[in-house]
Order: structure tokens, then sequence, then C-alpha cells
């Protein structure tokens, strides 16, 4: 108590009472903060014991009804599920987007609930039920074929229908009224596939017919290749902008910095000593 | 406060003529002010005795100056070379239409390279010289600026004095060598500006009217293709609601049965988006309606405020954005302004459909693409149109 009661004058002692209340609040939030999404999960895969649409129905009506309605209407503002299809399914719930505990202007990427098998129900069930929509074509498993597509051609389509959003090496970016284009560096190759042909959110589409699915392996095959480059941006990535321009931000800020300590240094100058 | 501060303690009434006995405040940095102040004098009448301040003029030696002015000689005529160097690299790289054929960007990197590096050390060798200059050639002072009185008449008087006895110690006036190296290094840089300004003109306004969506020599509208594949649409497979791709016209076909090609800035002028919406999503005048096919609607990707690619297309919300300004347009509308700087509409594409099904352009933008400019007038709407002459875009 000494040691406070010496120092608690200290010039400094203000800026050390806010960092420790920022730090102690956000240690409270991150441990009390509700985390409903991960607790589901348990709970789901405990109950999925039954078969393929059945399952699908089941999973349907505990997790996802409640907003889209059981006929899959949507309903007080949440999107219908008429004719999304199996990949707009797999897609939502194989990046843990959906189930949603906090339905927001955008869902952020998260762990998947569900495991591969129940996804499959799901999407299965919802497709059946409410009319199918743009599916990944039989001939094609993204997962397995991206390697063969042009990787050339899949830049250049990239470079003029994706990287307005999604930054010229799928950094994300954006967009307006609080939405997001997300950074696609954990996205499997069918999750981008699926992605393109299902326009999840504020996405556009991009089906089978306008971009073929050869073409759209090389889109893929570009984002694999690419994200997977050495990153040269220093400490810190800025959207791999690459060394030059961190090294501007690293200037400006840096010389500000230097400013203002002689500033304050000047500032703080005792006279005639 | 002790009574060693006096200075500020006495404001404005108290001159330079206080006397030698009031002491200086000390100031960090400077040794301590010891013997009688500096400032004592006045400057006036130390001037005319042929130096500031007694004691603290430090002319050069003749040698050292005379070498100084020999090598800032030298740094002014590289100046000077330099200088020239910059209008032949200008000359010399024709970029742009003049180019060489088929080697633009080369001859544009060259171009940069020639002017940059010519300028660059025109620039650093006058510094240079000057440096030299001061460092050599002219005497040095150790100076103390009192805060002066208010202006006086006497004031002008003073100035052409001091400015005469500055231009006499600088060298200027006795060192002839230093003057004309000084003079002929400026030269080049001195017509550099006039010579560059005058080749922004004259202006081919028309050429910012045009894009190379206009109808080819044959007249056969152009189809879009998909940048990348430069495949046509066919207006019957664009059909999911949501699409968007980037399109470009089909160029002219190239001499000798190869494929033609569009250059570059025709690329940047001509691209555009195409979006496929549920027609009833469309809140367009019924006139406008003509500009698309079926709920599919192209507008120039070219943001109306600066030029960036504004293609940020959000499906649920049917905006367009422009991520550089935040410029924000509505896509069901034809692409009113509905947030940021941009002045006006992106101009739409008039959309048809050819024999063969694919997705063509009736005419050229009726609009210009792109940043407003000053002889740009109204736009296609404000002009009167209710339908498109085919004519009048191309």
């Amino acid at each position: 108590m000494n040691w406070i009661t010496a120092r608690r004058r200290h010039p400094l002692m203000g800026y050390a009472v806010v960092f420790f209340a920022l730090v102690a609040i956000g240690t409270l939030w991150a441990v009390l903060a509700p985390n409903a999404d991960r607790a589901e999960a348990r709970t789901q895969e405990a109950g999925a014991t039954q078969q393929d649409l059945a399952a699908g129905q089941a999973l349907f009506e505990q997790s996802c009804s409640s907003c889209h309605g059981i006929d899959g209407q949507g309903r007080n503002g949440m999107p219908s599920l008429q004719g999304v299809g199996a990949a707009a399914v797999d897609f939502q719930v194989s990046t843990g987007r959906m189930p949603s505990m906090n339905p927001d202007v955008q869902m952020p990427r998260k762990p998947p609930v569900f495991t591969e098998e129940q996804i499959d129900q799901l999407a299965a069930y919802v497709s059946t039920s409410f009319g199918g929509g743009p599916e990944i074509p039989a001939s094609v498993d993204p997962d397995e074929d991206y390697a063969r597509g042009d990787i050339e051609l899949g830049q250049r389509v990239f470079m003029s229908n994706c990287a307005q959003c999604h930054n010229f090496v799928g950094q994300g970016g954006a967009l307006t009224g609080g939405r997001f284009a997300p950074e696609l560096t954990e996205s499997t190759p069918e999750q981008i596939y699926e992605a393109l042909i299902s326009g999840p959110g504020a996405m556009p589409v991009f089906d089978d017919e306008t971009l073929t699915p050869e073409e759209k392996l090389g889109i893929i095959n570009y984002i694999v290749t690419v994200r997977a480059e050495p990153d040269s941006g220093g400490l810190f990535n800025l959207g791999r902008l690459g060394p030059s321009s961190e090294g501007l931000v690293a200037w400006t800020v840096g010389i500000g910095l230097i400013v203002a300590a002689a500033m304050w240094i000047t500032a703080r100058q005792r006279e005639n000593d | 406060m002790t009574d060693t501060n006096d200075t500020n303690a006495g404001g404005g009434a108290e001159g330079p003529d206080d006397g030698p006995a009031r002491r200086r405040r000390r100031v960090i940095g400077t040794p301590p002010a010891t013997g009688p102040a500096l400032a004592a004098e006045d400057p006036r009448e130390a001037a005319e005795a042929g130096a500031a301040y007694p004691g603290m003029f430090h002319a050069r030696p003749e040698k050292e100056q005379r070498s100084g002015e020999r090598w800032a000689s030298v740094a002014f005529l590289v100046a000077m070379v330099a200088g020239i160097g910059f209008f032949v690299a200008y000359f010399a790289f024709r970029i742009g239409e003049h180019a060489p054929e088929g080697s633009a960007t080369l001859a544009a990197r060259y171009s940069n390279f020639g002017l940059g590096l010519s300028l660059a050390i025109a620039l650093l060798a006058i510094a240079v010289g000057m440096t030299i200059w001061v460092r050599k050639v002219m005497p040095h002072y150790e100076v103390v600026d009192e805060r002066h009185d208010p202006p006086s008449g006497g004031e002008r008087r003073e100035f052409g004095d001091y400015f005469m006895k500055g231009a006499n110690e600088s060298g200027i006036v006795k060192r002839p060598m230093l003057r004309r190296t000084l003079l002929l290094a400026m030269v080049p840089l001195g017509l550099a500006p006039i010579v560059l300004l005058r080749d922004l003109g004259p202006n081919n306004i028309e050429v910012l009217r045009h894009t190379a969506w206009a109808p080819g020599p044959d007249g056969r509208p152009r189809r879009l293709l998909i940048e990348g594949t430069n495949q046509p649409i066919l207006a019957a497979e664009f059909d999911s609601p949501g699409s968007i791709i980037t399109v470009l016209p089909e160029p002219d076909p190239g001499e000798d049965g190869h494929e033609g090609h569009l250059s570059l800035t025709e690329q940047a002028k001509a691209v555009t988006l195409l979006i496929k919406m549920r027609p009833e999503e469309l809140a367009l005048p019924p006139e406008r309606l003509d500009f698309t096919i079926d709920g599919i609607i192209a507008y120039s990707k070219v943001c109306t405020h600066v030029g960036c690619a504004a293609a940020l297309y959000e499906q649920t919300t049917h905006r367009i954005l422009c991520p550089c300004h935040q410029s924000t347009f509505d896509a069901r509308n034809g692409g009113e302004v509905i947030f940021g700087p941009a002045g006006r509409a992106l101009p739409m594409l008039p959309l048809a459909v050819d024999s063969e099904g694919y997705l063509v352009a009736v005419s050229d933008y009726p609009d210009a693409v792109g940043p407003s400019f000053w002889e740009r007038g109204p736009n296609f709407w404000e002009r009167g149109n209710e339908h498109l002459d085919p004519e009048e875009g191309s």
C-alpha cells in the first residue's frame, strides 16, 4: 500500500489506471460473454443419431426453424430458404456462419457447429423440402480438382470480378452498412465454389453458365496458390500490400511519434538549469 | 521569476538600445552570456562599420573562397547539363499514342526513368552548389535577432541597404563565374514547366465522350465479352438473380484473321459491370427500361467521381460502392448517387440481344464515362432524350 501511496500522484498514474481498467474489462468480457454457439454444438452432435432426411429435418427444426421458419419461408426479416439449395446450406453451415445465435448485419466465419455428416443431412433436407438451388456439378470435386484450374485465367477473372471486394490476394475488405467481404484465408476450395454459385449474403452470384466450372477451378487455384505464398509484408500484414507500404506506414507513424516525443521533451524542460 | 528575466517582464517598450547593463535570459543550448551582451550594439550602427556584430563576423580566406567558387560553378554546370538532359529525355522517349508500336509500356518506363533521373540530378547539383557556396564563399555570422519595433518609414530603405549588403557579402556581385553558372543551371529548369504545360493542350475533348463500345466499322453492335475469358454471354443463360460479371466490348477483328485486341486505355474506359436482378427489382422510368434486358443492366465500372473502379456490388441492397471515396450508387434506379462525393449517376450501357441470343451494346454509352469535365454538358436524360437514337451515342 505504501508503494501505491507513494506513486499515486505520479503523472503517469492516470494512464496506468485507465490501462489496467481496460484490461480488466476486456478480460471480464471474454470470460462472461455468452458463447452459446459452441454449447449448442455439443448438444446437436449428441442428438444426431438418425439418418438423412429425417435427421436433417430434426436438425433443421431444432437449430434453424426459429429464424427461417418450419416451412423455410423466413420470418421477421430473416431470409427465406426457398430455392437456396444444398450448396448454399453447406457453405453457410460448414463455415460456421449458421446456425447463428446472434443474427447481425453479417455473420463472421466460426468453427462449424455440425459434423460433415450432419451438414449433408441438413443440406439434403433443405434442398428437397424447400426446392433445390445451384449445385456443384457432379463432374467436379473442387477440393480434389482445383489444382488443374488455369491459374493465369483464374487470376484475371479474380482481378476483374472478385478483387474489388476481397482484395487482390483475398484479404477481404469493407462494404456498406457494416457489411464486409470476408478474407479467403481459411476457405476450402469447395466452400469457395459454393460461395461463387450461391452468392451468400451480399456477394453476387457467378453461375456455371457465366463462369464455367473449369474457370472457377482457375479462380480457386489462384486463391489457394497466392495465399500459400510467403508473406513478405514484414511485421504487420496490411493486406499483403508489401513491405514498401508497411515501411511508409511505419515511417509516417514513427516520425509522428518521434515528433510528439520531441515536443513532450521540450515542453517538460526546466528553465536555466 | 528572478530579476534577470526582465526581457519578458518589460514587454515591447524596451528597444535594443537599453544599454549594455541589461542581461539576457539564457536560451537552452547556447553558451552562457559572458561579457557584454551581444545585442547591446545598434545593428545599423554596426553594419555601417562593416560588420553587423563585432567579433562575430568570420570572412573566409581568399583561397578557400576561390576554391569554393570553382566547385560550386562545377555543380551548377552539372545541373545545367542535367536540365538539358531532362528535355532530351522528354522529347526522345515518345509515350502514349506516340509510342513505337507494341512497346508503349517500355517507352513509358524509359521516359519516367530519364525524366526522373535528370531532374533529380539537376536539383541535387543546384543544392550541392548552393551548399558549397554558403560554406566556402559566403562569410559566416553569428547573429542575434531581436524583435523589431513596429515598422516605420525608415524600414524600406533599411531593407534595401540590408539586401544589397547581403548580396555583396554573398559574392554574387563580385564573383561572375558563380553568377553565370547559376543562371545557366536555372535556364533549363525554368523552361521545363513552359514546355510541359504546353503539351497539355490543345485537348481533344471528344475522346472523353466515346468508348470502344461504339459499333465497329461494319455498324454491327458489339457483343459483351467476359473480361478474362473473352466469352460472349447468352442473355438467356445470364439468368441467376444477383449475378454480376465484368465485361469488355468485342474488339474489331485484327488484320490477317488474327484476334483483335483493345488497348489497355480502351479497356480502362470501356470496362462495364453487368448485373442481373429480378426484373421487378428495377426501379427505372419506362424509357430507361429500354436499356435493360429482362433485369440485366449494365453500368460503367468507372466511378464518376475520380475514376476508380466502382464495382463493389451488394446483391442484397443493389448498391454499387466505390472503394476509393465511398461513393455509393443504386443499381436499381439507373446508378443514381445515394452516398459519397460522386456528382452524377453511373452511365448505363444500352443493351440488346442479337440474332444468336448474345448480349450486345446498342450503341456507345450515351453519356461520357468516368470523372466529369468542364465541357461535359448535361447528361443523356437531361438533354431531353426519351429514347435512344443509335446515332446519338456513337
